[in-house]
């Protein structure tokens, strides 16, 4: 140890201490939010904050199958009971009619603050009259059945209004009283979590619970042993998600530690050599999360699963230490490889730092994470790692293999043409394929396996849930200006209803309309005396006379005196729950969304035209309503991501050309770095697209990491721009370096979570043939292997 | 004369007045029984006629009136066009039915609705002559004789019976003239039905 030495293991040894420190504060987490865009646009966090909090992340799409129908209903009735006793659960659903009385009850009570037909103009003699009049001829109808028992209370038929407006949007089938698959094959229910889509802990509590509730309940029954559960829905999703990746995280890392270790035991042959080469590694791995902890505030689970990805690219560095510096090559081959190395970690900075800039917090997680890792990793190696090789410290000598290498390196040199015509081939498949080659579905970075989302799309079709495509949403400071915002857009689409242009619409506003609407139809109401007098004027000539009207008169005075409706007053009833998803309390701000049903009939069934929609909300313009379409906005962010990703990857290869340019000072040895990877590069796409695989961003920026790996080995055959094939010992931990990259990222492609199989499959691959390729590409005309003749 | 399928038609809220010419208790005529009724009922695929309903509520003072078309389709769609004194449409298929006025539509599913589900498709069965569907929700009593008969349906469900008292059924072999139904409450409707033109 020299006395240089010590200052830097000091600061290093404190470093460690430091991340460790860090890194016990660091917050994990392994929901999807990894895989959510950080929105750029207003629409966009709409969007966002629906998928992480909003209603659609609370419902659960649940299916009783098996027995028969009778056992189903049986069981659909017992496990609702049970989870309405449960307080995990808002709202549960199964088609029996446990709201409808207190939901009437609550609307009869209060349908002068409620309906919208209540008006001065109503309560004039005239409007009394026609009113009336209506009432009386809809008695000639068989909706008059329902109508009739309230006449003397309600002669203006103020209840039938609300009903109508509830009325409406598909329901599901019925079998034995509950709701039921179309095929009838399945009971089912819908549920509401109380937990919203940000507490990941509390979804997979309600879902646990549900899952004991159905076997508690379908063990009562006889034959409870042949029924079963399906349950669907976002919640469901994040949950299986967040444990799949958890899981995999674990097990990658376990297995490509496992890899690397034995590969290493195999080339050093040295317990000392293994633990001292995983120091780097260890340093780079913490560094790495203590960028992110201090860079984004959490980790994600999935950059982690990255993250390994770290381990067999930094374990590099020491490997051409140990190699190339090994005994036999004396103190002047120690230094002679650390020009390459710093130039193949700036260029895997390069293609790092390009992923940082990404909006996707995932990859920009894992551009911080990697370059943090790669430059401690580098740095340990050099200025740390020497110091610590006891005296004496040597690996095996691998320069038979290096030297057999070199043959092989000749032998592909050999095949320089053939890879060159195979790579061209690929180049025109890539070409003649490109209108196919990409995946534009946000939908294919889910790591929601396609049967789970076959049973989830068969759930909710059966279900008629809302798919909650368009919706329009206003935000104010409060909620009861939140609710007059509602009201006014509410106007809008009420004219766009009355035109057929869209089925209809929700509103929290329908359900608890603004203080301020509510106080305006109140004072509509006439005082009893006056009400007495018009009802004799505008009953004259109807069947109905005056006189039968008294409880109408009470029941006019009581509603001028009653205090507004409030939330408060929904409890108990289906309403509550509405206007609870539908009037959502964000921090300091209050959003209203107003979700809109396509026609059912008529000229524009089953579309909406958002042009005309627009058109509408221009007349409630000082509401600024955003109108979102939600798949729309889903596929436009996926557009930008794969623009972004593209401009990024572009970005990375672009620096790093200029980075090779500067450093190597030859436009013909830049060529000849970049050629082998640009070979490795189309022949992987092609076998990508040739395996029918639509290429995601995820893919494209594996493209960018071959890139920035594989340039190391590319350095290393460049050399000094000389002639000089590599020496043994390069080449040797050239390949054992390979090997490390391949096993890291390989370990990933087969994980199940698509964005990690996406990385590794392609990066795996990638980093094999860019060293094959510049194997092959190199120039070995002064081949040091007899019997092959100098080109 | 009433082409029965026309007739056939009906729905929620037919009724009927008179009848009760024939009490339930009536024993059924020899020469016609249930059976040959639902026979003669089941012949007629289709039909068409004009009704005229009363409504005898105890809340107005006087019967409402309305009046317009029904329509049969075997095997299982009726139509109502109210024509008067507002226009209305009701259109029961299968398991839906529709009913539009002016602007407003409503459809709803008749298996949501217990009570009137049954007894709907207990008239709608009546004019397809199902008589194993008719006899889940009522008992039914037939008296008269073919030129002249009344079919009673007494509800057997009890929710069911807390709405409707009983329907009275009058014909013509496999026509119907009138449906009478009383409700619990007192209140009563009569629908005359007049087939229009031949069907078949």
């Amino acid at each position: 140890m020299t006395r240089r030495f010590v200052p830097a293991l000091l600061l290093w040894l404190a470093f460690v201490a430091a991340c460790v420190a860090v890194v016990s504060q660091t917050r994990f987490t392994a929901d999807l939010s990894a895989f959510l865009p950080e929105a750029p646009t207003a629409e966009q966090r709409v969007l966002v904050e629906q998928l992480r909090d909003g209603m659609v992340s609370r419902l659960l799409l649940v299916g009783i199958e098996g027995s028969d129908a009778a056992q189903r209903a049986r069981l659909s009735r017992d496990l609702a009971g049970k989870l309405r006793a449960d307080a995990a659960f808002g709202m549960v659903a199964n088609g029996e009619p446990v709201h409808r009385e207190r939901d009437h009850a609550l609307l009869f009570t209060h349908r002068y603050v409620l309906s919208p037909a209540v008006s001065a103009e109503r309560f004039t003699t005239t409007g009394l009259r026609q009113a009336i009049a209506e009432s009386v001829d809809l008695l000639a109808s068989p909706l008059g059945m329902l109508t009739k028992t309230l006449l003397p209370r309600d002669p203006t038929g103020e209840l039938l209004q609300l009903l109508e407006r509830l009325d409406g949007g598909a329901r599901p089938a019925m079998q034995e009283g509950v709701w039921a698959s179309r095929d009838g094959r399945r009971a089912l229910l819908l549920v509401q979590t109380r937990a919203s889509g940000s507490d990941l802990d509390g979804q997979q509590a309600a879902i646990a619970s549900l899952g004991n509730a159905f076997a508690g309940e379908a063990s009562k029954l006889p034959s409870g042993a042949d029924l079963k559960l399906l349950v669907s829905g976002a919640a469901v999703f994040a949950v299986d998600s967040r444990s799949t990746i958890e899981g995999e995280v674990t097990r990658l890392a376990l297995v490509s530690t496992a890899i690397i270790v034995a590969l290493l035991l195999f080339i050093y042959r040295s317990p000392t050599a293994l633990v001292l080469g995983l120091l780097p590694v260890v340093s780079g791995a913490l560094a790495g999360i203590v960028a992110v902890s201090l860079g984004f505030g959490v980790m994600h689970g999935v950059t982690l699963g990255f993250g390994t990805t770290l381990i067999g690219e930094a374990v590099d560095y020491a490997i051409y230490l140990f190699v190339q510096s090994g005994p036999a090559k004396g103190c002047d081959g120690r230094n002679a490889f650390w020009p390459t190395i710093r130039l193949g970690v700036m260029t895997s900075i390069c293609g790092f730092g390009a992923l940082m800039f990404s909006g996707f917090p995932g990859l920009a997680q894992l551009g911080l994470y990697s370059i943090a890792g790669l430059i401690v990793a580098a740095l340990v190696t050099r200025y740390i790692l020497p110091h610590l090789l006891p005296a004496g410290f040597a690996i095996r000598d691998v320069t038979p293999l290096g030297l057999r290498l070199q043959r092989l390196v000749v032998a592909a040199g050999r095949l320089r043409w053939f890879l060159a015509g195979l790579a061209a081939l690929c180049g025109a498949l890539v070409f003649a394929q490109h209108d196919r080659v990409w995946n534009h579905e946000l939908g294919a970075l889910s790591p929601v396996p396609p049967a789970a989302q076959a049973v989830d799309a068969a759930l909710r079709s059966d279900l008629g849930a809302p798919d909650l495509r368009y919706m329009i949403v206003v935000h104010a400071a409060d909620a009861d200006t939140a609710l007059q915002r509602a009201e006014s857009v509410s106007a809008q689409l009420q004219a766009l209803v009355d035109a057929g242009e869209i089925g209809g619409y929700e509103s929290p506003s329908l359900y608890l309309p603004s203080q301020t609407r509510q106080l305006e139809r109140r004072a509509a109401l006439p005082d009893p005396r006056e009400l007495r007098e018009r009802l004799a004027t505008a009953t004259a000539g109807l069947p109905l006379p005056a006189s039968r009207l008294a409880p109408f008169i009470d029941d006019i005075s009581t509603a001028r005196a009653r205090a507004p409706l409030t939330r408060a007053d929904l409890d108990g009833t289906s309403f509550a729950m509405a206007v609870d998803s539908l009037l959502l309390r964000q921090g300091e701000r209050w959003t209203a969304l107003l979700p809109l049903r396509a026609p059912a009939a008529g000229a524009h069934a089953k579309e909406i035209n958002p042009a005309a929609v627009r058109r509408a909300l221009q007349g409630a313009a000082s509401a600024s309503p955003m109108f979102i379409d939600m798949k729309g906005e889903s596929g436009r962010l996926y557009a930008g991501y794969l623009r972004e990703a593209i401009t990024l990857s572009l970005a990375g290869v672009a620096a790093i050309v200029a980075l090779l340019a500067i450093a190597l000072r030859s436009p013909r040895r830049v060529m000849h770095v970049l050629l082998p990877l640009a070979a490795a590069v189309l022949t992987v796409v092609a076998g990508l697209v040739l395996a029918g695989v639509a290429l995601t961003i995820l893919h494209l920026v594996g493209l960018l990491l071959i890139v920035a790996v594989g340039s190391n080995y590319a350095l290393f055959f460049d050399g000094r721009g000389g002639n000089d094939a590599p020496p043994p010992a390069t080449l040797a931990s050239m390949l054992f370096a390979n090997l490390t990259t391949v096993a890291g990222f390989g370990v990933l492609a087969f994980s199940s979570v698509p964005v990690l199989q996406a990385i590794g499959g392609t990066v795996g691959p990638g980093a094999l043939l860019a060293l094959v390729f510049a194997a092959a590409f190199a120039r070995t005309s002064s081949c040091p292997v007899p019997g092959i003749p100098a080109r | 004369m009433f082409k029965a399928a026309s007739t056939r038609l009906l729905v929620a809220a037919l009724l009927a007045a008179a009848s009760l010419l024939h009490g339930p208790q009536a024993i059924a005529a020899e020469s016609w029984t249930v059976a040959q009724l639902m026979q003669a009922l089941g012949k007629h695929r289709s039909g068409q006629a004009t009704f005229l309903e009363r409504k005898y509520l105890a809340v107005l003072d006087q019967p409402v009136e309305s009046s317009g078309e029904l329509r049969f389709q075997a095997p299982d769609r009726l139509e109502k066009i109210t024509l008067k004194p507002r226009p209305e449409s009701l259109i029961l298929e299968g398991n839906n039915l529709s009913v539009t006025r002016g602007k407003k539509q409503f459809n709803v599913r008749l298996s949501d609705y217990g009570e009137v589900a049954g007894f709907i498709d207990s008239i709608r069965a009546t004019l397809a002559g199902d008589r194993d569907t008719l006899e889940r929700t009522y008992a039914l009593h037939l008296a008269g004789n073919a030129e002249r008969w009344t079919l009673t349906l007494l509800p057997r469900d009890t929710r069911m019976a807390e709405v409707i008292t009983r329907i009275n059924i009058a014909g013509t072999r496999g026509l119907l003239r009138e449906i009478e139904i009383l409700q619990a409450d007192g209140d009563r409707s009569v629908m005359d039905i007049v087939a229009m033109g031949q069907a078949r």
